[in-house]
C-alpha cells in the first residue's frame, strides 16, 4: 500500500485507473470541487482525490449546464439559430455567430461578400480581445482571490473589455449577444465614424496590454505560481484534439487563421504565437501575445474595409424558408479557445437534421485528468483557470 | 495596586471601544481604497461618502440566520468566534498609544503579544475542525502549518528592537527610539530588514494577501469560515481586522518610534503610523496574488528565518560593540 502511494504521487497516473485500485484502504480524501464553487468558470465539477494538499486523481463531471442547444435547434429555421449559438460561448459570441453560419453558407453554397467578410474578421479579433482580457481577469480572480489582487486585474481588464463591446454596440445595439450574421454576411452595416473609434479604443487597449504584461508575466508571485504548473505534452495535447492557445502553449504552431484560412484571413498576414514549455506561464504568454497581435490585425484591417454590399442577399425572399440541399457540412474556424466546429446535416427541409458545435473548451477539459494530478489544490485551481473553459459552450 | 487596577479597566474599556471603532472604519477605509485601485467608487449609499457602511453590513449580518451544520460539533464550532475576536482584542492591552494611553505596560510585553498572536491560531483551527467540512478543514491546516513557520521570523524580528533596547517592555523600546534613533532610521542596516521580516511575518499571522492561503477563496470557498453564518462570521471577519490594526500599532511601536514625533502629541503620532502601516498592508492585499502553502513554507524557512538570524545576531553585535 505504502510502496503504491508513493508512486501515485510523484507519477502521474493513468486518470482512467479506478481510485479502488490505487487506494483500497480508502485514505483519500474526496473533495467536491465544484459545481458550486467560485473557481469552477461557472458549473463544472471535479472529484479531487487529495493525499493532504496534494491532488492524486482528478474526475471531471461536465453537463451541469447542459440546455440541450443541439436538439433545440433541429427544431428552429436556419436564421433562428444564430441567437441561440450566441449563449454557448458566452464570452465570445460574435465566433459562435460565424461558425455556425458559415457551415450553412459552406451547405448552401453561398458566397459572402468582401465587405461582410472583413467586418467578420474585424469583429473576430475584437471579440478576441475582449475574450483573453476577459481569461486574464479571471485567471488572475483564480491566483489571487475575489478578495485581493486578483480582482484589482479583473477590474482593470474588466475596464478595458468594456471598450470593445461599446464598439459592438454602436454597430449592432447589442452590448454581447449580437444576433449580426446571418446567411450570406451580416445584418449591421458599420456606421460612419466607427473606424475611428476603433482606433481610439485601441490606443486605450495596446499600452494597457503592457500593464498587464508587467502586474502578470513580471510579477515574481504569478510566475512562482504558473513556472511548470499543469505541464502539457503536445503529443497528448494533440491527442486529446485540443486546440487554440492551450495547443500553442505546448509549442505546436497550428492556427486555423493561417493553416486554414476563412473570413479575410487569406487577406492579411496573421502572425501566429507560439510558445513552449505546456504550462500556466506559456498559455499566459500565448494569450498576452495573441492580444497583441489582434490589437495589430485590427488597426491594419479598420481603415481597409472594402466597400460594397455586406449580405448576398440570396437566396430566398422569406428567410425563414430558407431550406438546405440533402448532405452534410463541417466547417472550423478559430475561436479565441481554438477550434470551433459545426457539423451539419441536411434532409433538405427548413430545419437542420443534426446540428452538431464542436467546442474547443470541452476538449481542453479532457486534459484536466492528466495535468492536475501532482500538483496541488491551489495548482488545480490555477490550471482550471488556464485552459479557459466556458462551460456554457462546453455543455451546450 | 488598586489604582493600577482601576488604571488597567479604564483603559481596557476605553481601549477595546476605540479599536472596535477603528475597526468599523477601517472596513470602510479598506472599500474605499481598494475601490479607488480598482477604478471603482466603493460604498457611496450608506451616510455621506458611504461612511455609514460599516453599520449597514453590520445589521445584515444580525439579521442573517445563524446556522449550525448538523454534523458538526456544535460546542466548538459556536466557541471559536467570539475566541477569535478575543485573543486579537487582547493583544491591544499593552499596545503604547502615548507614554500613558495603555492599558498595562507589561514588563515582558513583546512575548505577550508574540503569546497572544500565537493563540489566534487556536480558533482558526477550532473552526476548520469542528465545521465538518472538507474546505475548512484544508483551511485550518494551513493556518496552523503557516502560523507556526511564521511564528519563528516573527519572534526573531521581534527580537531585535529588544536586543536593541534592552527591554520587552513596550515603554522602555518606544523610549529607547525617542531618545536616539527609530530604529529603522539607526541602525538602519538591521532595523529596516528586521522591519520587513516583521511585516511579511504580520501579514501572515493576520492571513493577509499574500498569504491569505487558509482562506483563499478561490480555492477553498471560504476556508475555515465556509460553515460560519451571521454574526459568528462576523467575528472571525472583525478579529481579522482588529489583528491587523493591532499588528500595525505593534510594528510601529517596535521599529518606526511608537509615539515619538515632533509637534503633535505622542497619541497623534501613534495613530498616524498605524495607519500608515494598515494601510501598506492593504496595499499589498488589493495589489498581489497568493502564494501557494509550499512556496509560503519555503519563503518562510529558506529565507526569512536565517535571514532574522543573521538579524538576531547583528543586532547583539551591535549592542556590543556600541
Amino acid at each position: 500500500m505504502t510502496a503504491l502511494r508513493t508512486v501515485q504521487i510523484t507519477r502521474r497516473v493513468d486518470p482512467h485507473l479506478s481510485i479502488d485500485t490505487y487506494d483500497p484502504e480508502g485514505e483519500l480524501m474526496l473533495l467536491h470541487f465544484g459545481p458550486q464553487h467560485p473557481s469552477t468558470h461557472g458549473v463544472f465539477r471535479m472529484d479531487l482525490y487529495l493525499d493532504g494538499e496534494r491532488v492524486v486523481k482528478v474526475v471531471p463531471h461536465v453537463g451541469y449546464l447542459h440546455r440541450a442547444v443541439e436538439k433545440l435547434c433541429e427544431t428552429l429555421a436556419y436564421v433562428q439559430i444564430t441567437p441561440i449559438v450566441d449563449k454557448n460561448d458566452y464570452v465570445a459570441p460574435m465566433t459562435n455567430e460565424q461558425a455556425l453560419n458559415m457551415a450553412f453558407e459552406a451547405a448552401l453554397k453561398l458566397e459572402v461578400p468582401r465587405r461582410a467578410r472583413w467586418m467578420r474578421t474585424l469583429f473576430a479579433e475584437l471579440q478576441r480581445i475582449a475574450s483573453h482580457l476577459l481569461w486574464l481577469g479571471t485567471f488572475a480572480l483564480d491566483l489571487g482571490g475575489a478578495l485581493g489582487g486578483g480582482s484589482t486585474v479583473f477590474l482593470h481588464c474588466f475596464r478595458e473589455r468594456e471598450l470593445v463591446l461599446d464598439l459592438f454596440e454602436e454597430v449592432t445595439g447589442a452590448r454581447f449577444h449580437y444576433n449580426t450574421h446571418t446567411l450570406g454576411g451580416n445584418r449591421h452595416d458599420l456606421p460612419g465614424g466607427w473606424s475611428a473609434k476603433v482606433h481610439a479604443a485601441l490606443d486605450i487597449i495596446g499600452p494597457r496590454i503592457d500593464e498587464y504584461e508587467a502586474m502578470t508575466l513580471e510579477n515574481r508571485i504569478f510566475l512562482d505560481r504558473t513556472i511548470g504548473v499543469g505541464k502539457l505534452d503536445a503529443d497528448l495535447a494533440l491527442e486529446l484534439g485540443i486546440t487554440g492557445p492551450v495547443l500553442r502553449a505546448c509549442g505546436v504552431d497550428h492556427d486555423l487563421r493561417r493553416d486554414a484560412p476563412f473570413h479575410a484571413y487569406d487577406e492579411v498576414k496573421v502572425n501566429v504565437v507560439t510558445a513552449p514549455g505546456g504550462d500556466c506561464l506559456a498559455r499566459a504568454q500565448v494569450r498576452l501575445g495573441e492580444l497583441r497581435e489582434s490589437v495589430r490585425l485590427v488597426r491594419e484591417m479598420v481603415d481597409a474595409v472594402p466597400e460594397g454590399s455586406i449580405n448576398s442577399g440570396k437566396p430566398v425572399k422569406l428567410p425563414v424558408q430558407t431550406k438546405i440541399p440533402p448532405g452534410q457540412v463541417y466547417v472550423a474556424i478559430e475561436t479565441p479557445r481554438g477550434e470551433l466546429g459545426t457539423y451539419l446535416v441536411s434532409d433538405g427541409t427548413q430545419f437542420p437534421y443534426r446540428l452538431k458545435i464542436r467546442p474547443p473548451s470541452l476538449h481542453a477539459l479532457s486534459a484536466l485528468p492528466y495535468i492536475i494530478p501532482g500538483g496541488t489544490v491551489s495548482d488545480a485551481v490555477a490550471i482550471l483557470g488556464s485552459v479557459d473553459p466556458i462551460m456554457g459552450e462546453v455543455d451546450r | 495596586m488598586s489604582e493600577g487596577l482601576v488604571h488597567g479597566a479604564v483603559y481596557s474599556v476605553l481601549i477595546v471601544t476605540v479599536v472596535l471603532t477603528a475597526t468599523a472604519m477601517a472596513l470602510w477605509f479598506e472599500r474605499k481604497f481598494a475601490a479607488r485601485l480598482q477604478t471603482r467608487l466603493g460604498p457611496t449609499m450608506v451616510g455621506p461618502s458611504g461612511l455609514l457602511q460599516p453599520v449597514a453590513d453590520l445589521l445584515k449580518l444580525l439579521q442573517k440566520e445563524d446556522i449550525v451544520p448538523e454534523k458538526a460539533d456544535a460546542a466548538i464550532f459556536n466557541l471559536v468566534p467570539p475566541l477569535a475576536a478575543l485573543a486579537a482584542l487582547g493583544a491591544a492591552a499593552v499596545v503604547p498609544f502615548s507614554p500613558t494611553v495603555v492599558a498595562s505596560d507589561l514588563d515582558v510585553g513583546v512575548l505577550y503579544i508574540l503569546a497572544i498572536g500565537a493563540v489566534t491560531v487556536l480558533p482558526i483551527f477550532g473552526a476548520g475542525w469542528s465545521s465538518n467540512n472538507k474546505l475548512a478543514l484544508l483551511g485550518g491546516m494551513r493556518a496552523v502549518a503557516q502560523s507556526i513557520s511564521y511564528e519563528v521570523p516573527l519572534l526573531l524580528s521581534a527580537m531585535v528592537p529588544i536586543i536593541l533596547s534592552g527591554s520587552m517592555r513596550f515603554g522602555a523600546i518606544v523610549q529607547e527610539q525617542a531618545d536616539h534613533h527609530w530604529f529603522v532610521v539607526w541602525p538602519f542596516f538591521i532595523g529596516i530588514p528586521a522591519f520587513g521580516i516583521f511585516l511579511l511575518a504580520m501579514l501572515a499571522e493576520a492571513n493577509r494577501i499574500p498569504f491569505d492561503i487558509p482562506e483563499a477563496e478561490s480555492e477553498l470557498v471560504a476556508g475555515v469560515t465556509t460553515e460560519y453564518t451571521g454574526m459568528k462570521f462576523a467575528l472571525f471577519y472583525m478579529a481579522e481586522y482588529i489583528h491587523t490594526i493591532v499588528a500595525s500599532a505593534v510594528g510601529a511601536a517596535l521599529f518606526l518610534g511608537g509615539w515619538d514625533g515632533p509637534f503633535w502629541p505622542g497619541l497623534h503620532w501613534m495613530v498616524l503610523k498605524t495607519l500608515l502601516l494598515f494601510t501598506a498592508v492593504y496595499w499589498i492585499r488589493w495589489s498581489l496574488l497568493r502564494f501557494r502553502s509550499d512556496q509560503l513554507m519555503g519563503l518562510c524557512w529558506k529565507y526569512l528565518v536565517p535571514a532574522s538570524v543573521l538579524l538576531v545576531g547583528a543586532s547583539a553585535a551591535w549592542v556590543v560593540s556600541r
